[in-house]
């Protein structure tokens, strides 16, 4: 078992945890917190991957963003450390079924990929991620107009949010 | 070559090597042995920080400061810390015990995680990721986190109200911060501060003013200090969202502020004042690290400077300020030092020659010239439209005839 091995393990059950503990939690807040720290987990996950800047604009925009609006969603309702009704609905074995066989589907699917015994490819240290990602993204046999129609539709929801935040006197 | 930290992390390693540990064991003890030392050593700097704001707070408003214990009061922050050990642990009924003694260690945890990418001297340095200002901006996103926190957990109104203001100023600040963290990277062709400080030959705050500024503005903000200091809004809220921390967990909270202002201002220095570049720092890198602590502690001033100087501003306006101010004057700047930099490498001026600087700074001139022409006319406007007579009682209200 190599080090990056046992990392890895750690940090999948840690993420494995936290995620459990984000549908299990009473407390709302506290189901919140648990999901940034699962966040975390696939941070980390990204680092091992070796794709560092993946992992940092995971913790920016997650993490400080998305978990953060979350909190606020959580704080500015009342009650959320009351009991709100039982934690579990009452389908939770159809639930358990499905997820099951899902898990068999998918685990069976990657077995079957030669792929996954595999060692990574080494990335030589002159090969800088960053700049490749950077130079796909706007180089026009690259992804160029994915980024753009992306970029368009984030402009969308900007500007459908202004629309609907704003003050009509 | 006068680099004692290297020379001693060379010694040990070859004392465990010879003790017969293997070179991967070593490799992680040094790596933790280096850890240990940059986060006791930023956090003893930390305690003579205390001093350094209780002086400097005192002669700017024209009196002493702390002067009995010890000489010049230099034993003062001790005093403070043994009185913040032997103080009451309170916690208040009905606080979540977890996330209220979470907050503070990862409110100081996040600042000590920033003094890993910074730099200290062209041999010492924390980690040199390649995307280290991305880091910055990660690890300022968590700290947020952790404000948030110990205003909800503290069971508080005043505490949640405080920590609601701080988090939408500091998200709302985050903006403008970035995108002026964009020009160093554009400057330096790197996201890498160890690079960025490599590629300093001439200061970038003389290619980039204009970023250097908007990026201090948006850190005093993101530290949430005077002006922008609605979250210990004192007279407002009563300490905002550290009101319900006793002993050392307001030390924390309070240490971990101060600390930040001195890792803005480090990191100021690295990405805009050249860093660890200095006389002689080629023969004795240990100087790199007196030259950074000098610039950051200039900065630092500068950040007391201004909040000491100025009333503190109202929340709307710092908001207005921030979207419709300091947000479009960043990306312009970022868009036409973008094209600058294109249309001079076309022109042949190599990056980091003296005129490419002077042509940046040109460029820098011109969109604050601009800017402030356009704040000049707007200024006007908004005088006409304040100074136009608006009688509270006239013919034409009253509804009297006129005869």
């Amino acid at each position: 078992m190599t080090p990056l091995q046992i990392i890895f393990i750690l940090v999948a059950a840690m993420t494995l945890g936290a995620g459990l503990m984000v549908v299990t939690a009473r407390n709302l807040v506290h189901s919140a917190l648990w999901l940034i720290l699962a966040l975390f987990g696939v941070a980390i996950v990204y680092v091992l991957l070796q794709a560092g800047f993946l992992a940092v604009v995971q913790v920016v925009i997650y993490i400080g963003a998305i978990a953060i609006l979350m909190i606020f969603a959580i704080m500015l309702t009342r009650n959320i450390a009351t009991e709100s009704g039982p934690r579990f609905s009452e389908n939770w074995s159809w639930a358990l079924v499905i997820a099951l066989v899902l898990f068999g589907t998918l685990a069976w699917m990657l077995s079957g990929w030669e792929g996954i015994a595999a060692q990574a490819p080494a990335i030589s240290p002159r090969f800088d991620t960053v700049r490749e990602l950077g130079l796909a993204l706007v180089s026009p046999d690259g992804f160029v107009l994915a980024f753009e129609v992306a970029s368009v539709l984030l402009l969308a929801a900007l500007i459908g949010a202004l629309v609907i935040a704003w003050d009509r006197r | 070559m006068f680099d004692p930290i290297n020379a001693i992390a060379q010694w040990l390693a070859e004392l465990l090597a010879g003790w017969g540990l293997s070179s991967g064991l070593v490799n992680l003890i040094l790596t933790l042995l280096g850890v240990v030392v940059v986060a006791s050593f930023v956090l003893i700097v930390d305690i003579f920080l205390v001093w350094v704001e209780r002086k400097v707070v005192a002669r700017f408003q024209d009196r002493l400061g702390p002067n009995r214990l010890g000489p010049f009061g230099l034993i003062q922050p001790l005093a403070d810390i043994i009185k913040l050990l032997i103080k009451e642990d309170i916690t208040p009924v009905g606080a979540d015990k977890v996330v209220y003694n979470l907050a503070p260690i990862l409110a100081l945890a996040t600042v000590l995680m920033l003094w890993a990418v910074i730099p200290f001297a062209p041999t010492m340095l924390g980690a040199d990721l390649n995307v280290g200002v991305l880091y910055i901006v990660a690890v300022g996103a968590v700290g947020t986190l952790g404000i948030i926190m110990a205003g909800w957990a503290s069971n508080n109104k005043y505490a949640l109200l405080g920590a609601m203001r701080t988090v939408a100023l500091t998200i709302a600040y985050e903006v403008p911060m970035v995108v002026s963290l964009l020009v160093p990277v554009i400057l330096a062709r790197s996201m890498s501060i160890h690079q960025i400080v490599n590629m300093q030959t001439i200061w970038y705050i003389v290619a980039a003013p204009l970023a250097a500024a908007i990026f201090l503005i948006s850190a005093i903000a993101e530290l949430g200090r005077a002006p922008f200091d609605l979250a210990e809004a004192e007279s407002e809220i009563v300490a905002g969202f550290h009101i319900e921390y006793t002993g050392m967990k307001f030390g924390l909270f309070y240490a971990g502020e101060l600390l930040h202002a001195l890792t803005m201002g480090a990191l100021f220095a690295s990405l805009f004042m050249g860093g660890w570049r200095g006389p002689f720092v080629e023969q004795a890198p240990i100087l790199g690290v007196l030259y950074l602590f000098l610039k950051a502690m200039f900065i630092y001033w500068v950040i007391m400077w201004v909040k000491y100087s100025l009333p503190r501003v109202r929340i709307d306006h710092m908001l207005n300020f921030n979207w419709k101010f300091l947000t479009p004057l960043a990306l312009a700047v970022v868009m036409l030092t973008a094209l600058a930099d294109k249309a001079l490498v076309e022109f042949g001026v190599s990056a980091g020659s003296l005129s490419y600087s002077l042509s940046m700074l040109a460029v820098n001139l011109l969109i604050g010239w601009i800017t402030l022409s356009l704040l000049r006319s707007y200024a006007r406007i908004e005088r006409r439209r304040v100074a136009a007579p608006r009688p509270a009682a006239s013919p034409e209200y009253s509804g009297v005839a006129k005869s």
